[in-house]
């Protein structure tokens, strides 16, 4: 039995593992625990995509709350029944393509992988002007691209209802489906990361001028993360609205894209197993924390709610790990099966001293 | 005019920053927002008058962003650029919630003095105190502003870490201090600003300072970043571009702040140095 095949069989196992625990939480966690639960599973897409961009090939974008707009619209426009849609267009018509037809619920997987075509296809176009940036221009590129995105649905109104946003999306997005989408970004992310791609993506994180000096070609590199991590904005963004069954500007504000960057830059830049794991934490605690908002009386005193309270939380906390802390919990290491294998030492073909994929840096 | 006037306020703190530290403070449209802020709690809570009430509102929020740099970004300032980056967004969510959680999300409304609100009528034509008063103080300023960057000795030494930072300590130069006095003249600058700009929209909420931030912004950008004289220029442009856009086609004015983004974002692909920066030699 050859390493690669072990590992790939290890894999398919802990998948499966996963959809039973998936099946069982189903089964018998309430409704309220399973929606927490599917939420934290977009977040993994939506954070792990990130990071491919951000902490892998280390090019500082604030960019993903556009796709992820892109992605939900998408799924928006394609799911919406039909008689929804006369209903929510009352003021204008939906423009010609969506106003015939709407998806039937086996074509939801469809709809959101088209979500994340859209979601690609406005990182291309997005990309290609702006990879040739660096930095804090990149940064700021990517945040005006984000927020011309933002604008356009705010007053495209025969495409995006405007302000008022979309209403009424069926809430296709199971437990199974957004876990199903949370494994496959991990897979095609960490896989790409560990492939010749990765590598040069890695190095241009670490010297661009290095990079291009040893003949990588730093724009085809960029571009590659750059769509790759778009299609996956797209596919969250897709989730996201069928999970939350309305999509509008506001909740693709840059709020959004400030908690993905907390969530990335606590699991540490460019760690994927980092990313998992915060984002799913981070969507409990963000849950857990709602009571910080809520009235509390403790003894004699009473803290009247605000909210607005566990933003500032975040934003602190952000803060605090970039002086701090700041490669992350994780750093860049991964966990892989080399790592687990050597871990708990039943690797029969002798056990590796410094496992392949986690990085030492 | 009074648009662009205080936009090239705002976009002066961003130069400035930049120029030195080669790294954008997001956290400057923030300081705006304490500005007025501040200048709203002295006048309606210690009853101070307005002239004063300003003054002190000025230093405050100079001080803060003080604070901010000597708290959030000193730290930071070794670190790989992305970290301070980052830094700098934390930090100006943490304002902008800290905001919303102390004094709350309803807008309120801040009182222009007399002189402010007076309406003029020359012939035909109506103007407000607003219009006339924010460009002549924006002028007032900018000239003081240039007095201190480049005839002060203070000034001398904030020019030369922009230049060279290493070379500046050589000297002899206490750089933490340069930069912590940078910060305290841009976060004056964008307070004035705040207050100005609450005299001509008197509504202020937490997170009033966002979008005028990202013009401004963008002005400092199109001017040529690091460059002062550019940010006024590229402020003045921004504030008529805006204004123009909502001129020519008032259906357009959804996307005014569209039009704005777009604006960066074209100068940043085609000309990134701006109309008066200077090409940057790549270091390796």
């Amino acid at each position: 039995m050859s390493d690669k095949f072990r590992k790939t069989l290890l894999t398919i196992i802990f998948i499966g593992f996963l959809f039973v625990v998936a099946w069982l939480a189903d089964t018998y966690l309430d409704e309220y625990v399973m929606r927490v639960v599917r939420t934290g599973l977009v977040y993994i897409t939506a954070a792990v995509s990130y990071n491919l961009i951000n902490g892998i090939a280390g090019q500082f974008s604030l960019g993903p709350n556009g796709f992820m707009a892109l992605g939900g619209y998408m799924v928006a426009l394609l799911m919406l029944p039909l008689e929804q849609k006369e209903f929510v267009w009352f003021l204008q018509p939906l423009i010609w393509p969506f106003r015939v037809f709407s998806f039937a619920k086996p074509f939801f997987p469809l709809a959101v992988a088209l979500g994340g075509v859209a979601g690609a296809l406005g990182a291309l176009v997005v990309g290609v002007p702006s990879l040739r940036l660096r930095g804090d221009y990149l940064a700021i590129a990517t945040f005006g691209f984000s927020q011309i995105i933002i604008v356009l649905a705010n007053n495209l109104i025969p495409v995006t209802n405007g302000a008022l946003g979309i209403k009424g999306i069926p809430e296709y997005a199971n437990v199974y489906q957004c876990l199903a989408w949370a494994i496959v970004t991990v897979l095609v992310i960490s896989n790409l990361a560990n492939s010749s791609y990765g590598r040069a993506m890695k190095s241009i994180r670490d010297d661009e001028v290095a990079a291009e000096a040893m003949g990588i070609p730093i724009f085809k590199h960029k571009l590659l993360a750059f769509v790759v991590s778009g299609f996956f904005a797209g596919v969250a963004g897709g989730l996201m609205a069928s999970l939350i069954t309305t999509v509008s500007p506001s909740f693709f504000s840059f709020s959004m894209t400030f908690n993905l960057l907390i969530i990335i830059v606590l699991g540490g830049l460019g760690s994927i197993t980092g990313s998992t794991i915060t984002a799913f934490g981070f969507t409990i605690v963000s849950e857990a924390l709602r009571f910080v908002e809520s009235p509390i009386d403790i003894g004699p005193i009473h803290i009247p709610g605000i909210s607005g309270m566990r933003m500032l939380v975040f934003s602190l906390l952000l803060v605090l790990l970039m002086i701090f802390c700041r490669r992350g919990l994780f750093g860049q290491k991964e966990i892989s099966w080399d790592y687990v294998l050597s871990r708990f030492g039943n690797c029969s073909q002798g056990v590796r001293t410094c496992p392949q994929k986690t990085e030492q840096s | 005019m009074s648009l662009g006037s205080l936009y090239a306020l705002l976009a002066i703190g961003y130069t400035m920053v930049y120029g030195i530290l080669r790294f954008i403070n997001f956290a400057h449209s923030d300081i705006f927002m304490v500005g007025a802020y501040s200048a709203f709690f002295f006048i309606v809570i210690f009853n101070i008058p307005w002239p004063l009430a300003a003054a002190l509102a000025v230093c405050f929020t100079a001080l803060v962003g003080m604070t901010i740099d000597r708290v959030a970004y000193r730290p930071v300032r070794d670190a790989p650029r992305i970290s301070a980056l980052i830094t700098a967004v934390g930090v100006s969510s943490f304002i902008e919630n800290l905001g919303l959680v102390t004094v709350g999300a309803r807008p309120k409304a801040f009182e222009s003095p007399q002189f402010m609100s007076r309406v003029f009528h020359i012939g035909s034509v109506t103007i407000t105190g607003v219009a006339i008063w924010v460009p002549i103080i924006t002028f007032g300023l900018l000239a003081v502003m240039i007095y201190i960057v480049y005839r002060t000795k203070i000034g001398m030494a904030m020019r030369s870490v922009s230049t060279d930072i290493e070379a500046t300590r050589l000297m002899g130069v206490d750089v933490d201090k340069v930069i912590s006095y940078t910060f305290a003249l841009g976060s004056a600058l964008a307070a004035a600003g705040g207050i100005l700009w609450a005299c001509k929209y008197p509504k202020i909420t937490p997170l009033m300072g966002v979008y005028p931030g990202w013009k401004a912004f963008t002005a400092a950008v199109v001017g040529g970043i690091g460059s002062i004289p550019g940010a006024m220029i590229g402020g003045f442009i921004i504030g008529l571009i805006e204004v123009m856009t909502v001129a020519v086609s008032p259906n357009l004015s959804g996307y005014r702040d569209g039009v704005v983004f777009l604006v960066l974002v074209v100068f940043l692909l085609v000309r990134p140095t701006g109309i008066l920066g200077e090409t940057l030699k790549e270091k390796v």
